[in-house]
């Protein structure tokens, strides 16, 4: 088994198809795809392959340190042009085709028009454990 | 087995514990295995006396957690014997229990966790499931916790205050996994009004059954939030209610109004509205007033000027809430519903969607998303 992290972007991802805003959606669109999200979820954790699933809030402050004895220095937010994380979704499965099979599904989550959102979902591996066996 | 019994007992053999001379953190841990022994055990060898029960096997535990504990001093404990405790004591030792739990000296999260393992029974790991943490994480919290009270006297007056806040802080978590915590906030407080007459106890307790009377009819059948004014009051739970007004009303003859007998009245007072329309905005607001000059609070006064809104209409509510910092949580979605109220769906259009980009968890956002593409769709249509 691998685990994989299936990244949401609020920005930063290639402009995906049915790129509406959702609060230009029916309110029934966005029922449609609430129940999308919870079903793909349910059925994961139905397949043994549901780990974690988290949103974030679009407000974040980059954060450094400054030195003994000063408070950190703090940044932020940016401008329109920086990458920002939405939330994920963590699998674990059997091989890289299933990762990228389930963020496909994923990514068909209905949007405006009840039309497949077509939205870019980043798939990035988890770096593992070593093998206890190497040769 | 009915599992809540030996949880219920677990603040009372505490007590028995330390009154034989243990110290509390160690107590704590006896009581804790003898409650893991009793879920795996009483259900098919249940005892008589289930208190005498625990009491005995935590004591068993105590002792052989003492005796391995070769390098620490020796402790001024007399072992074999097994004094009992007096009569009448019990509700005293409780009490003291929550005082320590709560102790000034904790962080709020470290006093939480603490209450909900000492006064709630609950195992660490299901404290842990609850908050969503590793349960090894929790265990820190906890242990670190009992660290921090080792100098304090177990028999010291505490603050009631401190207390209530840490139980409103559970009640809120609302439920998450397998544990209630609504539901075990509740069931504490009532332990606690039970033993201690005060009537800030009494006003916490009324305000968190009369908010739980209503959680079946807060929700949809998708997660979705239901505000208020759209509730099904048919699915109130009207024994609940009756009984938050009860506790709530015999609180407030003292006349000593605190915050929580003001926050129970005003659920008091949607509660016995039959729809929302009767609702008694006006009173309302005097509640509001009240709570305002109690605490100072501003989410309070951001509440007082959505409930003036209602009593007065939109406009006054608006110009309330402009004397407020626009940066207040849920500000945006106030003006948005006073502008939708003001017969003005462009701007709380705008505004919903604004407010749906900072909420503060997804229900609400997904919420206030909902609000916007509400209106949004009726101003195409």
């Amino acid at each position: 088994m691998a685990k994989y992290l299936l990244l949401k972007h609020y920005r930063g991802a290639p402009t995906p198809d049915n790129d509406v805003p959702m609060d230009q959606w029916t309110p029934q669109e966005i029922s449609a795809h609430v129940q999308y999200m919870q079903d793909f979820a349910d059925r994961l954790q139905g397949t043994g392959e549901f780990v974690d699933s988290q949103a974030l809030s679009p407000e974040g402050t980059f954060v450094r340190y400054d030195g003994e004895g000063r408070p950190p220095v703090t940044d932020g937010p940016f401008a329109e042009t920086k990458d920002l994380i939405a939330g994920w979704m963590v699998i674990d499965v059997d091989t890289h085709e299933r990762a990228l099979e389930l963020a496909g599904e994923l990514s068909a989550a209905p949007g405006a028009g009840g039309r497949p959102v077509h939205e870019w979902l980043e798939v990035r591996p988890f770096l593992t454990q070593p093998p206890t066996i190497t040769e | 087995m009915d599992e809540a019994l030996p949880r219920a007992l677990t603040p009372t053999v505490i007590g028995v514990l330390v009154r034989r001379g243990a110290d509390f953190a160690t107590a704590e841990d006896a009581v804790q295995d003898a409650l893991l022994e009793a879920v795996r055990t009483w259900p098919h060898d249940p005892p008589r006396d289930p208190q005498g029960w625990l009491v005995t096997v935590a004591w068993r535990r105590f002792l052989d957690a003492t005796r391995a504990d070769t390098s620490r001093r020796q402790r001024e404990i007399r072992v074999e014997s097994e004094p009992a405790p007096g009569p009448g004591q019990t509700v005293d030792d409780t009490l003291q229990l929550y005082f320590l739990c709560a102790h000034p000296s904790l962080t709020p999260t470290s006093a939480v966790a603490l209450t909900l393992r000492a006064l709630g029974g609950l195992t660490t790991r299901q404290i842990a499931h609850a908050y969503l943490v590793p349960e090894a994480t929790m265990a820190q919290r906890i242990s670190r916790a009992k660290r921090t009270l080792s100098g304090v006297r177990f028999h010291q007056p505490g603050d009631a205050a401190t207390v209530l806040r840490v139980l409103y802080l559970v009640f809120n978590e609302g439920y998450s996994g397998d544990v209630d915590l609504a539901s075990e906030a509740i069931r504490l407080t009532r332990q606690l009004a039970a033993g201690i007459d005060h009537e800030e106890v009494a006003g916490l307790l009324a305000l968190m059954l009369l908010h739980h009377a209503r959680r079946p009819a807060r929700t949809g059948p998708d997660g979705g939030i239901i505000p208020l004014a759209e509730q099904d009051r048919g699915l109130w739970d009207t024994r609940m209610i009756t009984e938050g007004v009860d506790v709530l009303q015999r609180a407030l003859t003292r006349d000593r109004l605190g915050q929580f007998q003001a926050q129970a009245a005003i659920a008091a007072l949607h509660a016995d509205a039959p729809t929302a329309e009767e609702t008694d905005w006006t009173q309302i607001v005097e509640w509001y007033d009240e709570l305002v000059r109690l605490t100072d609070n501003p989410v309070a006064r951001l509440n007082r000027a959505v409930a003036v809104g209602e009593a007065d209409g939109p406009r006054v509510g608006l110009a309330a809430l402009a004397e407020l910092d626009p940066s207040l949580p849920r500000h945006t979605a106030a003006a948005a519903y006073l502008h939708e109220r003001d017969g003005d769906p462009v701007t709380a259009a705008r505004l919903y969607a604004e407010a749906a980009r900072s909420a503060p968890n997804l229900a609400e956002r997904d919420h206030l998303t909902r609000q916007a593409a509400r209106l949004n769709t009726r101003l195409r249509g």
